[in-house]
């Protein structure tokens, strides 16, 4: 079973597609090479959201489809969701 | 792909539909309830009532005839009545949905009431549906289909699964020389690079990219924090995605991986000819899905992650979902379950093709889950207050 998803290799976040509990080693995949990776998330993650695949600092960027999708709010270490409460958008703000 | 056939209904003009829709088509709001008694009166026809109509003015008014217009015009319209307060705006509409040379009738209310207006226009409507029952489907090529796509309560499973599968899709529809119409301006914002690096000349770039900024001064004009929760709506942060750059890059998986758009089209303007199109609309479903019907697409492929129940009373619109919960949880409102590509069990090649079939399945007379339902959202994009 495949636990999460990256999009894209520079990616710095993987999607879960399927409930993920907190403490799993995960399996997952990369789509544009097809290369399998595995994470530990230290979080639970819902089927659909977001697990930080390395550590993040405020300010830091974060990568999805090779390409920023917001700035981070609040300190994320890898294994741990990665949402609202921690990143916001670069575009409205 | 090119040996696809499908059954329409040719119209006067050339064009091919999949419905065979009477229209009771009401001008202004005040006519929504004779409209309604007429489609109450003869079963068979559908009344198209809504909100606006009066003391428009200017470019929020050339929309609105666009939008009226067009709709009756759609191929998938048989035949339309017209029914308005007065006789001046309600006989325009009637003259430009005669421009196709399908059956057209308009009636007024001034003077005369509801009630005689409703008797009048009855009589119309049941002599159009009788027509119209006697036209028959011929076959016609599956490129002669114009197809529009938006998704709606969009996640991540969207970016992974159902966009890229209408971007397939369309990238097999285009190379058949078939239409296709992409928007949600708004919703291309942290992408409006890819969709830009797609336009197949310079011209449209620039075209595409002056819609784009007017709209993103819209957004700094009047908004009034960053937009959260509103795009991206509750229901997408519900379904993981946090940002409206991280939705627009699902989003823009719609547009396939070779295809380039060959124009730019103000909101309900029809294509000039084939290929694929940007059109300048709002991401709100209902809205958008109108405009794309008044441009004159006969087809909607609508991806979903969180499960939005839009439709549409002249275009059918076909529902895409890769998200594993919502095909359990809302299963009366899904046509094409493509969720075996987030374990890998199908390929984005297959999925396309389970699409295409099901777009030819709905051409040929099959009821999408929302026409089934009964959904029959038509909603007009107003620019500014009236006057």
């Amino acid at each position: 079973m495949i636990h999460f998803l990256v999009h894209d290799t520079k990616d710095d976040v993987g999607v879960a597609v399927v409930d993920i509990e907190a403490g799993t080693h995960c399996a997952g995949k990369i789509l544009a090479n097809n290369k399998p990776l595995e994470a530990d998330a230290t979080q639970a993650i819902p089927l659909g959201h977001k697990m930080a695949l390395r550590d993040f600092a405020v300010g830091d960027t974060v990568t999805k489809y090779d390409c920023p999708i917001g700035t981070v709010v609040k300190a994320i270490k890898a294994g741990e969701l990665v949402h609202v409460h921690n990143l916001k958008t670069k575009r409205w703000a | 792909m090119g040996l696809r056939k499908i059954t329409g209904y040719r119209r006067e003009n050339g064009r091919v539909g999949i419905r065979n829709h009477v229209v009771i088509l009401s001008v202004d709001d005040i006519s929504n309830a004779a409209c309604e008694a007429v489609a109450n009166n003869i079963p068979g026809t559908v009344a198209l009532p809504h909100a606006y109509g009066r003391l428009q003015f200017g470019e929020d008014l050339e929309l609105f005839f666009r939008t009226m217009i067009g709709t009756g015009s759609n191929p998938n319209v048989a035949a339309a009545v017209v029914i308005g307060i007065e006789p001046g705006w309600t006989k325009r509409i009637a003259d430009g949905i005669a421009k196709t040379g399908k059956p057209v009738a308009d009636f007024s209310i001034e003077g005369k009431g509801d009630i005689r207006t409703i008797a009048d226009a009855s009589y119309k409507a049941k002599e159009f549906v009788q027509w119209a029952s006697e036209l028959q489907r011929t076959e016609c090529d599956f490129s002669e289909l114009y197809i529009s796509v938006k998704c709606g309560e969009s996640d991540t499973t969207t970016g992974l699964s159902s966009c890229p599968t209408v971007g397939n899709v369309l990238d097999k529809h285009c190379a058949q020389k078939g239409t296709a119409s992409f928007g949600e301006t708004s919703e291309l914002t942290g992408a409006e690079h890819i969709v830009a690096s797609k336009a197949a000349s310079e011209e449209v770039r620039k075209a595409f990219m002056a819609a784009f900024e007017d709209y993103t001064k819209l957004v700094f004009d009047q908004k009034t924090d960053d937009l959260s929760e509103s795009q991206p709506t509750k229901g997408n942060i519900a379904g993981g995605l946090t940002t409206i750059e991280e939705k627009a890059l699902g989003n823009v998986e719609k547009l396939g991986k070779k295809t380039k758009f060959v124009g730019c089209l103000e909101p309900a303007e029809a294509p000039a000819g084939a290929g694929m199109w940007f059109m300048d609309t709002s991401s709100a479903a209902a809205e958008a899905v109108t405009l794309w019907a008044a441009s004159g697409a006969v087809v909607h492929l609508f991806p979903t992650g969180q499960g939005n129940v839009i439709g549409n009373p002249i275009e059918p619109v076909i529902k895409l979902t890769g998200n594993p919960k919502t095909v359990k949880t809302m299963n009366e409102h899904i046509d094409v379950d493509v969720s075996p590509i987030l374990q890998g069990e199908m390929t984005l090649d297959e999925a396309g093709e389970l699409c295409l079939d099901m777009i030819a399945r709905t051409a040929n007379g099959r009821l999408t889950a929302a026409e089934a339902l009964g959904h029959k959202e038509f909603v007009l994009t107003k620019l500014y207050r009236s006057a």
